[in-house]
């Protein structure tokens, strides 16, 4: 027996070490999530992780010193590169400020909420995994300082990937361009969905789930679609790099990262994200229009709920001049001009107003304001007529105040999306010129904007008008 | 003209090497592939863990130390990525074994030979690994066969440099 095992020892040897290793392997493969972290794994990055650390701390620190006390030379001509940069980056700004308003005033009109990076922790990147078969970074925080596993990490220029493992001081991040890696991504130009996995070697990812027969071109952008509740909505991804036919009818997209993944050295790690809708006191300076609506004449406070005249008093069956304005710092949503009228609603037309708001409301609302907000949201017409109304979600405050009003009073010029009239006061004393001439339309057919999204139609009852 | 294969009348000379040898260059060559591509990701087609293995087994001419040596390191490089442990492992430990046992018979200290070996060993380290991978971890994985090789002819050449500089390290047994 002896000379047996003595002869073949390399060969048992092998098949030993072997044997083991596919026990190991067969173990994880079978009960992947109850065998947590090896122990193995833990001391391979114990022993490796602190010594990177220490390599890329005194990197920085050597780099530091050399750039910021000696090596000053071209530190002149650049600032003042960086102040011209400067200079028309504020340019862009003020144009990028309006448009961001009127997108969080839009969003508001819809009671829109996304979320919001909250809290982020910047995190210095001391290792990879050394294969190209798997894109995985080591940052240097880990659960001391709050990092939890599937936790979004960036940089400005875009998506990293997500946080796998959390270790004490370190942590393991999956990037996006790891086969096993997804993201729920939007084309930009199309806002085509899809989700975006990694390849093989890691330098690009392709775009699944877009159909051949949808239009893709090369240099899109794609952005994140917050759909897979890690990444928060709207980070940029990258950009469409190819696209050509792939298998089963679908387009085979491939995608080249924003963020420069192949050197990436800093890195922010959202931690938390809150889920809030935008606020209104956000929506910059204080316009002209917004002043003299709150300078209109106001409605009796809101009566409380089971009052004897609780079938609709004045202030609740239509919205106030001061309260349908958009008024910065109203909080009251939707704000900017619209009063939420509920699906179905008997409507009373307001003189040369709007309409209308709660079940059973009482003639003699002499209230203005524009209403609506919600797609299910019907504007009264005037003369007591049963009408079934296509209701306006608005770009604008100012649509279904125009369907309302546009039975009395007959085109006018309306504000630009956003604008937040007091619409449904009398137009000619109250309301000021708008900046931005519509074309006008025929009383009976004055249409509103064009709906963002498919409304429910309902029949609202009008009621006789009053105070004409 | 120096013989590429030994007969039975040469002698193979067998090394060794210093226990710290034997310990700081494996963990040198795993933290250099873990940080090397921090700087520049294309440097991850370098596999600094697998040129250590075959340069101790074709040294030590040791099956058992080839496939100890190739058993640590792939398990090692296991653990610094997100991959079930063993894939790697399993890859290395073959290739120690197949190289110590092809070190008593070939020569091993020119150049030429060097350079054929590590580029035959790559591929077939790599083969295994997608392998154990696709087939036994059902991990989504490509293989393409125009980067392997270029990946195998970086690391053959990268081969002749590194053993070059290591064979002052070996000591005759």
């Amino acid at each position: 027996m002896e000379p047996f095992f003595h002869r073949y020892k390399n060969v048992l040897a092998l098949g030993a070490v072997l044997f083991a290793q596919f026990l190991v392997l067969a173990a994880q493969i079978k009960k992947p999530a109850e065998t947590g972290t090896p122990l193995l794994r833990i001391w391979a990055l114990e022993i490796v992780l602190p010594v990177e650390r220490g390599i890329v701390h005194t990197q920085e620190w050597v780099h530091d010193s050399w750039n910021n006390y000696f090596y000053l030379r071209n530190v002149r001509r650049e600032n003042e590169s960086l102040r011209q940069q400067l200079e028309q980056t504020r340019l862009q700004q003020v144009r990028l400020q309006e448009d961001a308003n009127q997108a969080r005033r839009i969003q508001i009109l819809l009671g829109f909420k996304e979320q919001f990076i909250h809290k982020t922790i910047a995190a210095q990147v001391i290792g990879t995994s050394g294969s190209e078969r798997s894109q995985i970074i080591y940052i240097d925080k880990g659960s001391n300082d709050g990092i939890k596993p599937d936790m979004a990490v960036i940089t400005p220029e875009g998506v990293v990937g997500k946080v796998l493992s959390v270790y004490p001081s370190s942590a393991q991040v999956l990037e996006i361009t790891d086969p096993t890696s997804g993201v729920g991504a939007v084309l930009t130009s199309s806002r085509l969905h899809g989700i975006l996995k990694g390849t093989v070697g890691g330098t690009e990812s392709t775009l699944n789930n877009v159909m051949m027969d949808e239009k893709v071109n090369v240099g899109d952008e794609l952005i994140t679609s917050g759909g897979d509740r890690i990444f928060p909505k709207g980070l940029p991804i990258g950009k469409v790099s190819r696209v050509a036919p792939g298998k089963d009818l679908f387009l085979d997209i491939r995608v080249r990262p924003s963020a420069p993944l192949d050197q990436v050295e800093e890195v922010l790690v959202i931690t938390d994200t809150e889920l809030q809708a935008p606020d209104p006191k956000d929506l910059g300076p204080i316009r002209a229009i917004d002043i003299l609506a709150q300078r209109l004449p106001g409605l009796p406070p809101k009566p409380p709920e089971g009052a004897p005249n609780a079938q609709g008093t004045p202030a609740q069956g239509a919205a106030a001049p001061n309260t349908g304005a958009a008024t910065p710092g109203n909080t009251s949503a939707p704000a900017a001009g619209s009063a939420v009228v509920k699906p179905s609603t008997t409507a009373t037309p307001a003189s040369g107003g709007a309409a209308v708001t709660k079940p059973n409301p009482t003639p003699g609302s002499t209230g203005a304001g524009a209403s609506t907000a919600k797609p299910t949201t019907t504007a009264a017409k005037p003369s007591g007529t049963t009408t079934t109304n296509k209701p306006a979600v608005l770009p604008a405050a100012t649509g279904t105040a125009q369907n309302a009003t546009g039975a009395q009073t007959p085109a006018r010029k309306v504000s630009p999306p956003g604008a937040g009239t007091a619409q449904g006061t009398q137009p000619s004393a109250t309301q000021p010129k708008p900046p931005v001439k519509q074309p006008s339309a025929p009383a009976q057919t004055a249409p509103a904007p064009k709906p963002q999204t498919a409304p429910k139609p309902a029949t609202t009852e009008a009621a006789p008008p009053q105070g004409q | 003209m120096a013989k590429l294969v030994y007969d039975s009348r040469d002698q193979v000379e067998v090394y060794r090497f210093s226990w710290p040898v034997t310990f700081l260059l494996p963990a040198t060559a795993l933290i250099l592939q873990a940080f090397l591509p921090v700087r520049a990701r294309t440097l991850n087609i370098v596999d600094l863990p697998l040129l250590v293995t075959i340069f101790f087994a074709v040294s030590r001419r040791n099956p058992i130390s080839g496939l100890a040596t190739g058993a640590v390191l792939g398990l090692a490089q296991d653990a610094l990525t997100h991959l079930p442990l063993g894939v790697c492992g399993i890859a290395k430990t073959l290739i120690g074994y197949i190289a110590s046992s092809l070190g008593a018979r070939i020569d091993v200290e020119n150049p030429g030979s060097r350079f054929l070996m590590t580029f035959a060993f790559y591929l077939v380290h790599n083969a295994i690994y997608i392998f154990i991978l696709r087939g036994l971890a059902n991990q989504p994985l490509g293989f393409h066969w125009a980067h392997e090789m270029i990946a195998a002819l970086v690391n053959g050449l990268l081969a002749v440099i590194v053993f070059a500089a290591l064979d002052p390290l070996k000591l005759r047994e």
